[in-house]
């Protein structure tokens, strides 16, 4: 229910950015795009980024740690379910093997598979449909999300909806627990997000660009085929 | 007799002094190490760039790190077929205020590669090879490693980078975006506007 209706009103948003002018081709939604992030903006720099700030501040790392090592754990989950969707299954006998080691350690809470030399995999289902074939689709950037495409936000939602965290029947707890896994995702980015003020003479085409580039070397396993000069 | 040793030797040590840029032609993954090391080393151990001095910062970049890039190809590369469009002067213009523009990004972010661990790649290309591409990675416990690659030219003073490509995203394809689009709203003097204008305020536009 709950994704129907994000998926009604991401497929309403699309619908009437089409009524503009056609613009670059990896991001044709460019002028509703913008707004959107114009709108995310202040949202970031008067919430989450403080709030995040305040948790790296103020939570002992070891705490931080452990809430990382545990949405990690799931990571992990669907990274191995990735990694077989690809075929990878050495990738994928990693990430179980990962799971299945540090579940023993109080639910993922201490990493042991880490110290045990177990690499961490990074696939999810925007990689598995890329290496399927299927392509990116227009860019879009969404408030509280950040850069996404057609293909990966398709992607993230899967993920979100079949995630351990949906399966909590009281909801509340279930709230508090997306709401930590997003100041603990915001916070790992506080570095970058900085770096991207310093070095960007327009945000919203730096972080397009970086993230297109990223996932397709995600998608390609480090070996993307050349870029077009232009 | 003396004087002739003193000729003699001399002849040695100006022999020796030629043979000096040879040496400097280390290998490029060599180069990349030796550089990286240095400045962890300085970041890790310097009281001044730990309490965040900007000018001491600015100083390890300035004597450590630029005189290995190669910032007129990087410039030229991040300005793709633009480059041709832009006089000598404007090119000129560009080249030193993209430089101080990653120069101001890398003291910003310098501080934070601290407890960094670097793994060094095996160099794989030909001995002959004067275009090649080093890669690292940066180890973090329970997290995926982050991948640098540099990509390096060989010029008569040594191998030099001109790009770094930081898990997979590219210095110079990112900057080439950013070019293009202010080059089309307001030409290559719109461009070294805003750069000149974002290098000369704290904050940019943001």
């Amino acid at each position: 229910m709950k994704l129907c209706t994000v998926m009604s009103v991401l497929a309403a948003l699309l619908l009437s950015a089409c009524a503009s002018a056609p613009g670059r081709a990896d991001d044709p939604f460019e002028p509703l795009n913008r707004a959107m992030y114009a709108i995310n903006k202040p949202i970031d720099d008067h919430v989450m980024r403080p709030v995040a700030q305040a948790y790296v501040d103020y939570v002992p790392k070891l705490i931080r740690q452990g809430v990382s090592n545990v949405f990690g754990n799931i990571d992990d989950l669907f990274s191995g379910i990735n990694g077989l969707l690809q075929g990878k299954t050495e990738k994928a006998g990693n990430d179980f093997g990962r799971v299945l080691v540090n579940s023993w350690g109080l639910g993922g809470l201490i990493d042991i598979a880490s110290d045990l030399g177990i690499p961490k995999g990074n696939e999810d289902f925007g990689q598995s449909f890329g290496y399927w074939g299927i392509p990116q689709g227009p860019y879009l950037f969404v408030p509280l999300w950040g850069p996404t495409t057609v293909r990966d936000g398709t992607g993230s939602l899967i993920r979100v909806w079949y995630g351990p965290v949906g399966y909590i029947p009281y909801i509340p707890f279930r709230n508090v627990l997306y709401g930590i896994g997003a100041v603990d995702l915001r916070a790992s980015a506080l570095g970058a997000t900085s770096l991207i003020d310093q070095a960007a003479i327009d945000p919203y085409t730096f972080v397009r660009r970086a993230y297109l580039q990223r996932r397709q070397y995600l998608v390609y396993d480090g070996n993307p085929p050349p870029e077009k000069d232009d | 007799m003396f004087i002739r040793n003193f000729f003699h030797y001399c002849g040695a040590l100006i022999l020796a002094a030629a043979a000096l840029p040879a040496l400097a032609q280390e290998a490029p993954d060599a180069m990349v190490k030796r550089t990286s090391s240095e400045v962890l080393q300085i970041v890790r151990t310097d009281p001044k760039v730990q309490a965040g001095d900007q000018q001491r910062i600015r100083e390890v970049i300035e004597t450590k790190l630029l005189p290995n890039f190669d910032f007129d190809r990087m410039t030229a590369l991040a300005m793709g077929r633009n480059w041709q469009k832009a006089t000598p002067e404007q090119q000129k213009v560009l080249i030193e205020q993209f430089r101080s523009l990653l120069v101001r990004t890398y003291s910003g972010a310098l501080t934070q590669y601290r407890d960094q661990t670097m793994e060094y790649k095996p160099l794989r290309a030909e001995p002959a090879a004067t275009d090649v591409t080093v890669r690292t990675e940066i180890v973090r416990s329970g997290q995926a490693p982050v991948t640098i690659d540099y990509g390096m030219t060989k010029t008569p003073a040594g191998w030099k980078a001109y790009d770094v490509i930081v898990g997979g995203v590219s210095l110079v394809t990112n900057y080439r975006d950013e070019f293009n689009e202010q080059i089309k709203s307001g030409g290559v003097d719109g461009l070294i506007k805003t750069l000149a204008d974002k290098n000369k305020g704290a904050t940019g536009k943001s």
